[in-house]
C-alpha cells in the first residue's frame, strides 16, 4: 500500500470527476445517483483511512506512509502522516459521509453540490497529508474555491456578502503566508517539510524601517503564518467572517466549516509555527494566550446575546477555538494534547450541533430562537440529542468536550495562571449560553401554533447524528483512544521545542558574555 | 556573409514577404472576397514559423553586425507571439465576418505587426529596436480603427496613435541620449562602455526615458491611460490581439534592453521597474473594481498582470526573466480563453460586454461557465490553477533578489484584484436572474475557452514543460 495516502486523498476527486463527466440531466433519478455516488465515494474513503489508522505506529514519531515524487521547480509531491496529522485525516473522512447525508434533501443543483463537497474533501485531506510547503499551500488555498461556491450558490439570504467576506478575508491571510513560504524556500533551499522542521531559521535581531525586530527572521515568518492561521482558526479579533459564513452557509456547509476547515488553522500552528519558529513562538506566546483568553470570554458573552441559533453556535466555536490556541501556545504536553483533543472533539460536537439546527431549520425554515420553544413535547428524541450535545459543548465530564478543556487548562495553568483564570470564567459563560439556548428552544410549554405539527427526527437524521453522539461519549470516557495516538508525537514536539529554546538561550548568553 | 545574415533572420523575412505577397493577391485578386483564405493562410504561416523557431538549436546567432540576435530567449518569445497571434486570428474570424469587419487588410496588418514584434525580441541595437517597435505600433494603430463606422473604434485608434507617438518620442529621446553618452547604438557596445567607464548621468537619463517609452507599450502604471479606452473601443478580436502578443513582445523587449544593454548595473533599473510593477499591480487592481464593462475590466486586469510580470524583471536575475517568461506564457493562455468567451457574448445578435449580462449564465451554458470560472480563479492567482504558479515564480525571484517588500505589496494587491474576478463568478453562479445572453453555437471559441481552462487545471502536474524552456531562454539572455 505504497500509495495509500494518495488513494485516500484523491478518491473523492475521482468520484467528482466521474460525476462531472458521466452524470447528465437534473431529474430526480439523476439527483439520487449523484447523492449515492458521493456517499459511496466518501464511505470508501473512510474505509481506506481505517486501513491507514490500523497500519499506523504511534510510537514512531516520524512521518509514515510517506510517498514522494518530483514536481515542478524543485518542489516535491510528498505526502505523509504523523501522530499530529493522522487524526485530522480520520476526522475529515469520518465526517464527510455524514455531511453528504446531511444534504440528502437538497434539490437545487444537486450534482454540482456533490462535486463541490467531494473536491473539498480531497483538498481538506491534502492539507493534513501534504509534506511540501507549496503542496500544502495548494490544498490550503484551493479549499476556498468550493467553499466560496457552496456558500454562494446554496447559502441563505445574505449569502453573497458572506461568500465574498469569507473568501477575501481568508485569502488576505494566506497570501502573506505565501510570501513567508517563499522566504523560507529561499533561506533553506527546500520546500520539504521534514527538512524544514530540522532547519533553524535565523533569530538574529535586525532593524526594519527603524523598528528593532527581536527574534529576527523567525518573528517575521511567524507573524506571516499567524496572519493566515489566526484568520482560519479564527482568533479574536479576526473572527468576524465566521458568524456570517456560518449563518449563510447551508447545513452541510456549516458542518464541514466548523468541524474541519477551522482545524486547518490549529493544524497549521502545530505543523509550522510551533516547531519551525520556536523562538518566535516563545516571544509571542503571551500575546496568543491573552488573545485566546479574550476570545473565550468575549465571544461567550457575544454568544449569550444572539438571536440566531447558528450564529450562537458560531460564536461558541470561536470560544472553543480559543482553548485550542491557548493549549498550543502553552507548549507543554498537556496543552498540546488538550489542543488536539479539543479540535477533534469540537469536530464532532459542533458538527452535531449544526446538524441539530439543520433538523429544525428543515422543518420550520427559520433559525430565530424566539420562533421555537417547548420542542420536547413533540420531539423527545431530538430533545435528548440536543441535550447531549449542549452538555458536551459546555464541557460536562463524561463527554469529550470536558477532556479537551481540562487538558488545555492544565497546560496553560503551568504557564500563565491568570490566563487560566480568565479562561475558566469562559466555561461558566459557555454553560450560560448553551443551557439558555436549550431552555428557550426545547423546554417549556409548546405554545407556538406553527410548532404544533412538528415531527421528531426521522431515521436518516438519527442515523447521521448517532455516530457523532457515540464518538462524543466514547472519547469522553476513554480519551486514551486519542492521546495514545498523538502522545509520542506531541512529546517529541515538546522536547524539540524546549531544546530549541535552550539552545537559543545558551547562544544569546554566549553572545552577551 | 549577407547570405548567412539573411538565413539567420529567415523567419522575419518569410513573414514579411508573405505579407507583401498577400497584399498583392488581395489588391489584384478579389479584395475582401479573399479575406478569409488570407486569414487562414496567415495563421498557418505563423504556426509554421513558430514551430520553426522552436526547432532552432540552443546556439545564439547574430546577424547584421550584431543588430539582430537569434538566441533561445528570442525563439521562446517568438513562439509565444506567433502561436498566440495565429490563435487570435482564427478565434476572431467568425466575429469579424458576422459583423462585416473582415477586410483582407486585417490579417496582413496583423502579420506585419507580428514581424515588428519578432524584430523587437531579436533586436541587438537601438535602431533595430525602434524599427521593430514602430512597425508593430503602426500596424496596430490601423487595426484599432478597423471598424471605420464606429466613432468609438476611430477614437480608440486615434488615442492610441497620439499617445503611442508620444511614447515613441520619449523612447527615441532616451535612445539618442544613450547613443550620445555611449557612442554606439549596439547593446553590446553600450554594456562595454558601462563596464569600462561606469554609468554616467546621461546614460541613466537615457535608460529612464527608454523605460518610460517601453512602459507605455506594456501599459504599466502611470503610462496606462490609453489601455481601457483602446480595449473598449477596438473590435473585440483586435482587443484580444492587443492583450496578448504585443504585451509579450514589449515585455521581452524590456528584458532585452535592460539585460543586454544595461545588465552590469541592475541596481539602476531594477528600482524603476520595481516601482512601475507595484504601481501597475495596485493601479490595475483598484481601478478595475468600478468597471462594469468586460473589456475595460480585462484592460485593467492586464495592467495588473503586467505589473506581476515586471516584478520578475525587477529581480534582475535569470530566475526573474524565467519567471517573467513563464508568467507571460500563462497570461497569454488565460487571456485567449477569456477573450474567446467575450467574443461569444451577444444578445439579439449584437455584441454585449456588460458583466451584468452574465447573470445566471451557468444555467444556460454550464460547461462554458465552468471554464470561465476556472479562468477567473486562475487570473486571480488562486491555487491549484496555473495562474498561481506564474505569480509564485515572479514572487520567488523577487524575494530571492531581496525585494520582499515588492512581493508583499504584490500579494496584498492580488487580494484586491481577486474581488472583481470573483464578481464575475458570482454573476454567473449566484446572481439574480436577468435577460439571458443568446445561445450561440461558436465551436472555435468554445473549444478555445475550454482548452484554455483545461490547461489551467492540468498544468498543475508539470506546467507542460514551459518551465524548462523558459529556464533555457532566461539563461541565454542573462549571462
Amino acid at each position: 500500500m505504497l500509495n495509500l495516502l494518495s488513494i485516500i486523498t484523491f478518491t473523492p476527486a475521482i468520484a467528482a470527476a466521474i460525476l462531472a463527466i458521466f452524470l447528465r440531466g437534473d431529474e430526480e433519478a439523476a439527483q439520487n445517483n449523484a447523492k449515492w455516488v458521493a456517499l459511496v465515494a466518501t464511505l470508501a474513503t473512510f474505509a481506506a483511512s481505517l486501513i491507514l489508522l490500523v497500519g499506523f505506529d504511534p510510537q514512531d514519531t516520524g512521518f509514515q506512509f510517506v510517498e514522494e515524487h518530483d514536481w515542478i521547480m524543485g518542489f516535491t509531491y510528498k505526502m505523509g502522516v504523523d501522530g499530529i496529522s493522522i487524526l485530522f485525516v480520520m476526522l475529515t473522512t469520518f465526517l464527510m459521509p455524514i455531511t453528504i447525508g446531511a444534504c440528502w434533501n437538497v434539490t437545487h443543483r444537486v450534482k454540482d453540490y456533490m462535486i463541490a463537497f467531494l473536491l473539498l474533501e480531497t483538498l481538506m485531506i491534502g492539507v493534513f497529508t501534504a509534506l511540501d510547503l507549496v503542496l500544502f499551500y495548494l490544498f490550503f488555498e484551493a479549499g476556498l474555491i468550493p467553499m466560496f461556491l457552496i456558500i454562494g450558490i446554496w447559502g441563505g439570504k445574505d449569502r453573497i456578502y458572506a461568500a465574498f467576506k469569507f473568501f477575501l478575508y481568508t485569502f488576505l491571510g494566506s497570501v502573506l503566508m505565501l510570501v513567508a513560504m517563499i522566504a523560507m524556500y529561499v533561506d533553506a533551499g527546500t520546500t520539504d517539510i521534514p527538512t524544514l522542521l530540522q532547519h533553524q531559521f535565523s533569530t538574529e535581531a535586525f532593524s526594519l524601517a527603524g523598528w528593532q525586530i527581536i527574534g529576527g527572521m523567525q518573528t517575521l515568518l511567524w507573524l506571516a503564518f499567524f496572519a493566515s492561521f489566526a484568520v482560519k482558526m479564527p482568533m479574536w479579533p479576526v473572527h468576524t467572517w465566521l458568524p456570517d459564513a456560518h449563518v449563510q452557509a447551508p447545513t452541510a456547509g456549516s458542518v464541514i466549516l466548523a468541524a474541519v476547515l477551522l482545524k486547518m488553522g490549529g493544524y497549521g500552528f502545530l505543523r509550522f509555527s510551533l516547531p519551525m519558529f520556536p523562538v518566535a513562538s516563545d516571544i509571542f506566546a503571551p500575546l496568543v494566550l491573552w488573545l485566546s483568553a479574550i476570545a473565550i470570554v468575549y465571544t461567550s458573552l457575544v454568544a449569550l446575546m444572539q438571536e440566531d441559533m447558528k450564529k450562537l453556535i458560531a460564536y461558541s466555536s470561536v470560544a472553543h477555538m480559543g482553548f485550542v490556541t491557548m493549549g498550543i501556545f502553552a507548549a507543554n504536553q498537556q496543552g498540546l494534547d488538550g489542543a488536539i483533543f479539543q479540535m477533534i472533539s469540537h469536530g464532532f460536537i459542533s458538527g452535531a450541533l449544526f446538524l441539530a439546527v439543520g433538523v429544525i431549520y428543515d422543518r420550520m425554515h427559520t433559525r430565530e430562537i424566539v420562533a421555537y420553544g417547548g420542542l420536547i413535547n413533540r420531539m423527545p428524541v431530538y430533545a435528548a440529542v440536543f441535550l447531549l450535545f449542549t452538555m458536551a459543548n459546555v464541557g460536562l465530564p463524561g463527554t469529550s468536550g470536558f477532556v479537551g478543556e481540562f487538558l488545555t487548562f492544565m497546560g496553560v495553568f503551568q504557564v500563565n495562571t491568570w490566563v487560566a483564570f480568565f479562561a475558566a470564567t469562559g466555561v461558566i459563560l459557555s454553560a450560560g449560553y448553551a443551557l439558555w439556548l436549550f431552555r428557550r428552544v426545547v423546554m417549556g410549554e409548546l405554545i407556538k401554533e406553527a410548532l404544533k405539527g412538528i415531527k421528531d427526527m426521522d431515521r436518516r437524521e438519527k442515523l447521521l447524528i448517532a455516530p457523532l453522539a457515540a464518538m462524543t461519549l466514547i472519547l469522553g470516557v476513554y480519551p486514551a483512544l486519542v492521546t495514545d495516538i498523538i502522545g509520542p508525537s506531541v512529546t517529541a514536539m515538546v522536547d524539540g521545542h524546549n531544546l530549541a529554546l535552550q539552545a537559543h538561550e545558551a547562544a544569546s548568553q554566549l553572545a552577551q558574555n | 556573409m549577407i547570405g548567412a545574415d539573411l538565413y539567420t533572420a529567415l523567419p522575419e523575412i518569410t513573414l514579411a514577404l508573405f505579407a507583401m505577397a498577400a497584399l498583392m493577391v488581395g489588391v489584384y485578386g478579389g479584395k475582401d472576397k479573399l479575406a478569409e483564405p488570407i486569414l487562414w493562410a496567415t495563421a498557418a504561416v505563423m504556426v509554421l514559423l513558430g514551430l520553426f523557431a522552436g526547432s532552432k538549436g540552443l546556439e545564439a546567432q547574430t546577424a547584421f553586425n550584431g543588430m539582430y540576435i537569434a538566441d533561445t530567449f528570442a525563439h521562446f518569445s517568438k513562439m509565444i507571439i506567433l502561436f498566440s497571434a495565429a490563435v487570435v486570428l482564427v478565434m476572431g474570424q467568425s466575429y469579424m465576418v458576422a459583423r462585416g469587419l473582415l477586410r483582407f487588410e486585417y490579417p496582413i496588418l496583423i502579420a506585419l505587426s507580428v514581424v515588428g514584434m519578432m524584430l523587437m525580441v531579436s533586436s541587438g541595437d537601438l535602431m533595430a529596436l525602434y524599427m521593430g517597435l514602430e512597425l508593430q505600433s503602426l500596424a496596430l494603430y490601423v487595426v484599432a480603427t478597423m471598424n471605420r463606422d464606429s466613432a468609438r473604434s476611430t477614437e480608440a485608434g486615434l488615442k492610441y496613435f497620439i499617445l503611442g507617438a508620444l511614447a515613441s518620442g520619449l523612447l527615441l529621446y532616451g535612445a539618442s541620449l544613450t547613443y550620445g553618452y555611449s557612442g554606439t547604438t549596439l547593446f553590446a557596445g553600450i554594456i562595454t562602455t558601462i563596464s569600462d567607464d561606469g554609468m554616467s548621468v546621461g546614460l541613466l537619463m537615457g535608460l529612464a526615458f527608454m523605460l518610460a517609452g517601453l512602459a507605455f507599450k506594456v501599459s504599466a502604471v502611470p503610462f496606462h491611460m490609453w489601455t481601457p479606452d483602446v480595449y473598449e473601443g477596438a473590435p473585440t478580436p483586435v482587443t484580444a490581439f492587443f492583450a496578448t502578443a504585443p504585451k509579450v513582445a514589449a515585455m521581452a523587449l524590456i528584458a532585452r534592453v535592460v539585460h543586454d544593454g544595461f545588465g552590469v548595473v541592475p541596481g539602476d533599473w531594477s528600482q524603476i521597474i520595481a516601482l512601475l510593477a507595484l504601481a501597475s499591480i495596485f493601479g490595475g487592481a483598484v481601478a478595475a473594481i468600478g468597471q462594469r464593462n468586460n473589456k475595460r475590466l480585462m484592460a485593467y486586469s492586464s495592467i495588473s498582470h503586467m505589473g506581476f510580470a515586471l516584478v520578475g524583471l525587477a529581480a534582475g536575475t535569470a530566475q526573474g526573466v524565467q519567471g517573467m517568461l513563464v508568467y507571460m506564457a500563462i497570461y497569454v493562455t488565460m487571456n485567449i480563453g477569456v477573450f474567446a468567451f467575450i467574443l461569444t457574448m451577444s444578445r439579439d445578435g449584437k455584441p454585449v460586454t456588460d458583466i451584468d449580462s452574465l447573470r445566471q449564465y451557468s444555467k444556460a451554458e454550464p460547461l462554458r461557465a465552468l471554464a470561465l470560472l476556472v479562468l477567473m480563479f486562475s487570473l486571480a492567482g488562486v491555487p491549484p490553477l496555473v495562474g498561481f504558479f506564474g505569480k509564485f515564480y515572479v514572487l520567488w525571484a523577487a524575494v530571492q533578489a531581496g525585494l520582499t517588500w515588492l512581493a508583499v505589496g504584490g500579494v496584498v494587491a492580488s487580494v484586491i484584484g481577486a474581488f472583481y474576478y470573483l464578481r464575475i463568478v458570482y454573476y454567473m453562479y449566484f446572481g439574480a436572474e436577468s435577460e439571458p445572453l443568446d445561445t450561440v453555437r461558436a465551436p472555435v471559441q468554445a473549444t478555445l475557452l475550454v482548452a484554455s481552462a483545461a490547461i489551467m487545471v492540468l498544468g498543475v502536474i508539470n506546467l507542460f514543460g514551459v518551465e524548462g524552456a523558459a529556464a533555457l531562454a532566461a539563461n541565454a539572455l542573462v549571462k
